[in-house]
């Protein structure tokens, strides 16, 4: 096989789909995410594709544990997400689709903060055309929002690389840790695409307007390639215990109020970006191995979960939950695949969350965080109540709505297929998930202790759901909007900008018609003077310019002589 | 484009006139299942009194711990949210437009 960057084969693979049509266009599609996975596959670790930049040296290609899983990863969910949108005639989203998951691999292989930087901002001028292609108002206005919040993040981590190569000289992408300058902005870079809390907003705001499938796309790439670079650059750095645990409370409180169901599944995003952030801060060999192994298992369950509301999207035309329910009866398949997400994302014994999410919890407890580990049981208990019941509940079950829908096309079936069959996988033989991760370690999810008190958390969780709801002290299903920390942006941010303007092109007016009438002034001078009748305009006879020329001679001739 | 929102294929107002009952349809099915998860409920937090868990967390050895901590845990965020919507809950269009900007 050739050794290629996957990058690269993305790349090639985005342009050949642009330009063909029709069954050639479906060959590309599925044979890019293989064909550069087996490429993938025959490289051995280490640094490939090493280029001379001024006098830096980048590494287009670092192979090594850490980012050959996030490697694999990143394929297999290209190829799920490629699949669900096979149905979808829009050159715009196949493209965007394959240019997206190709930043997203150039960032987890690059193996300099160079590389690094262009594959950024690629994830976010690829990415932002799956949501501009829902051709909505709404869509429009929220992809903008979050390509300026992507850019921003862009240019911090820019400045932080700079920085950083004025203080290093080299642009290697090792641990970095927050005790300089340079590493702060390259902290702050990754926190914004990571979603830390009152940087997150893009997140619930943009992937919720994104098209049905372009929201399988967006839900993999960018928040695991931050995950991936917190890993890199930030292992037990303990601000980001904190700041992951806040990341696991406060999305459920907007998750529980929220009517979007989609929405309802950005911000349980996250709550479980939260745990893999606190596994990061603790940096144990455990905590990182379960931060990243529920990277993994969150890409495919929360992947299901999208596909499945895409699937109800694209099918019945709604997506809040006060408008849905009772689908069950009408997209049986669809149901059942929601289900395994959900159970997966709620870490249901046998199911993949299982496996990956304890990891994080024992390692808090192991390094001395008993209130953090604490919040995190706090989360594991509501996102079972909040997405685990909720999303399959309204959307399936719940009153009848009255909507009669079909199951989606096959390719969006293989696909939510797929998803659950490695969700079931992952919970039921987790080896081969262990056996991928960047540190050996020896860890029992199946023992007694946890597959009983798990039972037990989930299982009253769901016994107060009912409780609460035959007692009708949960509240309904409300349209509506949630506020949020995006308010500060598009409320008095808002409007201290358009006052700004409106004042602004008032005295602008003022100032124009000042310019305006001395500009008028001037010519009047100008034509005073320069006009047909202006002293400069007279046409002078020759013989008065050899009176001048004398003159002027004669001068200089005293001021020699003086 | 092929995937935007097509409308439903049908819509009744109970959806029930012309097909047949499904299996939620039925009351006695909706109290099996709830019937089912009290059960389970029962049998787990009974485990308690047999099985000795492994404590390591906080408070994590007091009997029920788990049952009563999920419990509880899904009533208070309930109760907080409730509150939660008076203050963040604003109408549809509050950014302008249908939700736009």
């Amino acid at each position: 096989m050739i050794e290629l960057p996957p990058f690269f084969i993305f790349f090639v693979g985005a342009g050949l789909v642009a330009a063909t049509r029709g069954p050639l266009r479906t060959i590309f599609l599925l044979a890019v995410p293989i064909f550069s996975a087996l490429s993938l596959n025959g490289i051995p670790e280490g640094s490939h594709f090493t280029v001379a930049l001024f006098d830096y040296e980048l590494q287009l290609l670092r192979v090594d544990k850490l980012s050959l899983l996030f490697g694999y990863l990143f394929h297999l969910a290209a190829l799920i997400a490629v699949i669900y949108s096979l149905h979808v005639r829009d050159t715009v989203q196949h493209v965007s689709g394959l240019l997206y998951a190709g930043s997203a691999l150039g960032a987890v292989f690059a193996g300099d903060l160079i590389t690094l930087f262009l594959a950024w901002e690629a994830l976010a001028l690829s990415s932002v055309f799956l949501i501009l292609a829902r051709r909505t108002p709404s869509a429009q206005a929220a992809a903008m929002r979050y390509l300026a919040v992507q850019v921003i993040s862009g240019l911090i981590l820019l400045a932080g690389v700079l920085v950083r190569l004025n203080d290093l000289g080299s642009p290697a992408f090792t641990f970095i840790g927050l005790d300089s300058a340079g590493g702060f902005l390259i902290f702050t870079a990754f926190g914004i695409k990571c979603a830390f809390p009152l940087l997150h907003n893009w997140l619930t705001d943009a992937y919720p307007e994104a098209t049905p499938t372009g929201a399988i796309f967006l839900s993999a790439f960018t928040t695991k390639v931050a995950v991936y670079a917190l890993a890199r650059g930030f292992p037990g750095t303990e601000v980001l215990v904190y700041i992951g645990a806040a990341m696991t409370i406060f999305p459920i409180f907007y998750a529980f109020i929220e009517n979007d169901l989609r929405r309802v599944l950005a911000y349980s995003m996250i709550n479980q970006l939260g745990f893999m952030v606190v596994g990061i801060g603790l940096g144990t060999a455990m905590a990182i191995n379960g931060a990243v192994g529920h990277a993994f298992n969150d890409v495919v369950f929360k992947g299901l979960l999208f596909m499945s509301m895409g699937a109800v999207l694209s099918q019945t035309g709604k997506i809040n939950a006060s408008d849905l329910g009772g689908l069950y009866k009408s997209m049986p398949i669809t149901t059942v695949f929601c289900i395994v997400g959900a159970l997966s994302i709620s870490a249901v014994p046998f199911f993949s969350g299982f496996v990956s999410k304890s990891m994080v919890m024992v390692a808090a407890l192991d390094e001395g965080y008993p209130i953090v580990w604490l919040a995190l049981l706090f989360s594991s208990a509501s996102v079972f109540h909040y997405v685990g019941i909720k999303i399959p509940f309204f959307a399936f079950f719940a009153h009848d709505s009255g909507i009669r829908a079909t199951d989606p096309s096959f390719n969006m079936l293989f696909a939510m297929g797929m998803a659950a069959l490695i969700c079931i996988f992952n919970g039921a033989w987790p080896w081969l998930l262990y056996s991928m991760l960047p540190f050996p370690m020896t860890y029992e999810p199946y023992t007694t202790t946890h597959v009983l008190a798990q039972s037990q958390l989930l299982l009253f969780s769901a016994l107060a759901f009912v409780w609460l709801r035959l007692s009708g002290f949960q509240p309904p299903e409300l349209k509506g909007v949630n506020i949020d920390a995006d308010w500060i942006f598009r409320k008095p941010l808002n409007w201290i900008a358009t006052t700004t303007l409106r004042v602004g092109s008032r005295w602008n007016g003022v100032a124009q018609n000042a310019v305006a009438s001395y500009l008028g002034y001037l010519g009047r001078l100008v034509f005073r003077y320069s006009g047909p009748q202006g002293v400069f305009a007279r046409t002078l006879e020759s013989g008065s310019a050899a009176l001048w020329v004398a003159i002027i001679l004669a001068a200089s001739l005293l001021l020699y002589y003086l | 484009m092929s995937e935007q929102s097509p409308e439903p294929i049908s819509k009744g107002t109970d959806g029930s006139s012309s097909e047949p009952p499904r299996f939620f349809d039925s009351p006695r099915n909706v109290k099996r299942t709830l019937v089912l998860l009290y059960f389970f409920c029962a049998l787990v937090f009974g485990l308690d009194f047999v099985v000795d868990r492994h404590v390591e967390g906080p408070w994590e050895g007091l009997f029920g711990f788990y049952a009563l901590f999920g419990f509880a845990v899904c009533v208070t965020v309930v109760l907080v949210a409730r509150e939660l919507r008076k203050v963040l809950m604003r109408s549809e269009t509050y950014y302008g437009g249908e939700g736009d900007d």
